[in-house]
């Protein structure tokens, strides 16, 4: 077994404290692991990537060889397409859509989404409305982790142990956050693919997931809501048109 | 795997303090800051001497004394950081050391975050002492141990050379049973120490009599390993072995030489050369071993190949492809090509750093001057040469501000301005401002004082406040020419007529700047 992946983000984002998740939890499951990041001059505001690898026979090349890449998992979704060349043809690319906009010539957003969403093997979260709902809008990373877990090799509970440990020095509210953002990411990224193998255009799936309070996420309601589409498609633009949040646990589109 | 995951630069500090170091001595410097961060961090200030230095010439000689005084020293620091040290360290291996003395460079090919890619190994082999170079962290970690051994054996200092992708790369360490330090036990011999002509050739001469043995170790180091196979051979050194076995299959028929404890293994080196028709040597860095190899004249039985024939590109850091490439294999297949080429997302200044209302004025106020050109020099407020600020105008050695603003005086260039740090100025821009003022020079000195070493994480200032304005006075500036400024967007119109009034002075003049990194008072 071996994984390779890209973490990607824009600095500040904490795409260290991604790897040092997944690091911990590749460590404690008995695997060897090679982790490459930027420091120095990339810091501020800079794009910020990490090659992070584990496998269960030795680890050569710090760096992921192009054509490589099981994974890409982004804070950010143009940080997503900065790396996606080095993605094999079967590798899936985790990302947050809420863009970071520092640079005067940042793309539209939509057509960022859109080139996203044209990838079959994509897993799309909207980490600001999670993390917000979580406690605290930092904790996007935690959630972009959350979504990528499935993809992962490791438990929940094998993560969310390491989370809580990153956090520790913190205090518990702060710990408290963090994991919350996790499986609120979790949840969202499994009901979002849910919804895209059931036959929903993956933009739609995303703002279906956006329209749920991340709370009541639950990615097994997915097939009550597919049923719910497909019996009225036309009802769905209906429910994603009202203003607000409804709860995922009724499947239900508005009459 | 169990351990504890590390960066090749955490390695190496963990490795010191276990092979019983006594001090620590460094510069920050990308990409070598975190092994002395770490040693900082993880042992009592009174188990470890562990202080930031001026520079690195000042952490070489300080690291000098404590190995002259019996005990074990580590001097880090990023490859230009030793051609600032150069002079105590070539002079150190005619001196020689007592306690081992181990100095730990971090290159950086590629240019991350540098000004050059030079290839520390090439000191090494100019001072004529022994060069490790690990292949991982593990290696990292247990080099240190056999790098102070090495050193306490020779007499001489070691370098231990590492790249940017291992100094910032994590893998898991397994640890040994630490060793204790060593008792204060100060040399003897005056003379070794003392370099007068008489003495220093002597020491000289000692020096290239001790080369055999430095040879024969590297011979039976088990860190240079042949393995033999089929006609077609590789060379690696240091972490270009990984980038080569990372592209080969379990089973494959390539002879291949690991070089990782220089000097140059000769006899290994012709027993891989003998058994070849081509080579492809592979080195992050300069091509030191491939031009050695070649020679003048190149070889008439074996193709020599890498960065000097056009197999591996003759500048930038190596990586997986570039290796796949020269070995002749295909590239993999890719998920997607992205179509549109993305946009750049390049490092900026803070948003409410005080550097962007420090050359916000400093343009203002020189914009009544036709295509005015500043001096700068090393640290975040480098990044005032691009869009928007775009308001300095050269960045080359650390404290080069002041003297090329001084030349340029010299020549009848006006306005010569320089623009330098509050802890570069401290590391490299004392001298030239002492020097500028006994020559009664006219020229504006701006020193960008925010209390920390910003770009390398915010570590200590040596020279901020209170010392650096005494520091200014001291070395003659006029009281009345030395002027404070808050740069803050409300105190705008009046840094502006600050600034315009001391280029208008004829003669040295210095304004401070002086107002706290946002993100150092974050970490307060």
């Amino acid at each position: 077994m071996e994984k390779n992946i890209i973490l990607a983000g824009v600095g500040g984002q904490g795409i260290l404290s991604v790897a040092y998740v997944i690091d911990n939890a590749a460590l404690d499951a008995g695997l060897q692991l090679k982790q490459a990041e930027v420091h120095g001059m990339a810091q501020r505001g800079g794009a910020v990537q990490s090659h992070l690898r584990y496998a269960d026979h030795e680890i050569h090349s710090d760096l992921v060889p192009t054509g490589r890449a099981d994974l890409i998992i982004s804070v950010e979704p143009l940080e997503a397409l900065r790396y996606w060349h080095l993605l094999a043809p079967t590798g899936w690319v985790v990302a947050s859509i809420t863009p970071y906009v520092n640079i005067p010539d940042y793309p539209p957003p939509d057509r960022v989404l859109e080139e996203l969403a044209s990838f079959g093997q994509v897993v799309l979260v909207d980490t600001a409305q999670l993390a917000r709902a979580a406690g605290n809008l930092r904790a996007q990373n935690m959630a972009v982790v959350g979504a990528a877990s499935p993809l992962l090799d490791f438990s929940q509970e094998q993560l969310l142990k390491v989370v809580r440990q990153l956090f520790a020095a913190k205090g518990s509210k702060v710990v408290d956050v963090n994991c919350r953002a996790f499986t609120y990411g979790r949840s969202a990224g499994l009901l979002f693919r849910r919804l895209v193998d059931g036959g929903l255009h993956p933009q739609q799936a995303l703002r279906l997931c956006q329209k749920f309070a991340p709370e009541t996420v639950d990615p097994d309601r997915a097939e009550g809501w597919l049923d719910a589409v497909r019996a009225r498609p036309e009802a769905l633009e209906r429910l994603l048109a009202t203003e607000g949040v409804v709860s995922c646990d009724q499947p239900a589109l508005p009459a | 795997m169990t351990g504890e995951v590390l960066l090749g630069d955490e390695a190496i500090g963990l490795g010191a303090v276990h092979a019983g170091v006594s001090g620590v001595y460094a510069y920050p410097g990308t990409p070598s800051t975190e092994i002395f961060e770490f040693v900082e961090r993880r042992t009592p200030r009174d188990q470890v001497h562990a202080f930031w230095s001026t520079n690195e010439k000042v952490a070489y000689e300080e690291a000098l004394g404590m190995s002259w005084a019996g005990k074990r020293a580590l001097v880090c620091m990023k490859h230009v950081g030793l051609n600032v040290a150069a002079d105590a360290f070539v002079n150190s291996a005619v001196t020689g050391s007592n306690g081992g003395l181990v100095l730990t460079v971090a290159d950086d090919p590629g240019m991350h975050s540098s000004q050059n890619e030079q290839d520390s190994r090439h000191y090494a082999q100019f001072a004529l002492i022994p060069c490790l170079e690990p292949h991982d962290q593990q290696e990292c970690y247990d080099m240190m141990f056999e790098a102070f051994d090495l050193s306490e054996r020779l007499r001489l200092p070691v370098m231990v050379r590492l790249v940017t992708r291992l100094a910032h790369s994590r893998a898991a360490v397994r640890t040994r049973e630490p060793r204790p330090q060593n008792l204060l036990r100060p040399a003897e011999v005056a003379r070794h120490w003392t370099l007068l002509p008489s003495n220093a050739r002597a020491q000289y001469r000692h020096l290239t009599e001790k080369q055999p043995e430095l040879l024969s170790l590297a011979e039976e180091s088990t860190h240079n390993l042949l393995e033999l196979r089929g006609r077609s051979g590789a060379i690696t050194c240091g972490i270009a072995e990984n980038y080569l076995r990372e592209n080969l299959p379990r089973e494959h028929d390539l002879s291949i030489l690991s070089i990782r404890h220089y000097p140059l293994p000769v006899g290994k080196i012709r027993r891989l050369l003998d058994h070849v028709d081509e080579v492809l040597v592979l080195e992050d860095g300069s091509p030191l071993v491939e031009s050695t190899v070649r020679g003048l004249f190149g070889l008439a039985a074996v193709r020599v190949k890498g960065r000097l024939s056009g197999e591996v590109p003759r500048t930038g850091e190596l990586d997986p492809d570039i290796v796949r490439q020269a070995l002749g294999l295909p590239p993999l297949p890719l998920a997607h090509q992205p179509e549109t080429t993305l946009a750049n997302r390049p490092p900026a200044l803070c948003k409410g750093c005080p550097h962007v209302d420090t050359f916000r004025a400093l343009n203002e106020a020189l914009s009544a001057f036709d295509n005015p050109r500043v001096f700068s020099d090393i640290g975040c407020y480098t990044l005032a040469a691009l869009p928007p600020l775009e308001a300095i105008h050269s960045c080359v050695a650390m404290g080069a501000s002041i003297g090329m603003a001084a030349g340029a005086a010299h020549s009848g260039y006006s306005p010569a301005v320089a623009a330098i740090g509050d802890s570069t100025f401290a590391h490299g821009g004392i001298t030239p401002l002492l020097s500028a003022v006994q020559q009664n020079v006219s020229l504006t000195l701006l020193v960008l004082d925010n209390d920390t070493v910003g770009m390398t994480g915010t570590q200590r200032s040596m020279s901020t406040g209170d010392t650096l304005d005494a520091i200014i006075l001291g070395a003659g500036v006029a009281k009345e020419h030395l002027r404070l400024i808050e740069p803050v967007p409300a105190k705008h119109e009046r840094n502006v007529a600050v600034i315009r009034e001391e280029l208008a002075h004829n003669g040295p003049s210095v304004i401070v700047a002086r107002r706290s990194c946002l993100e150092a008072l974050k970490r307060k």
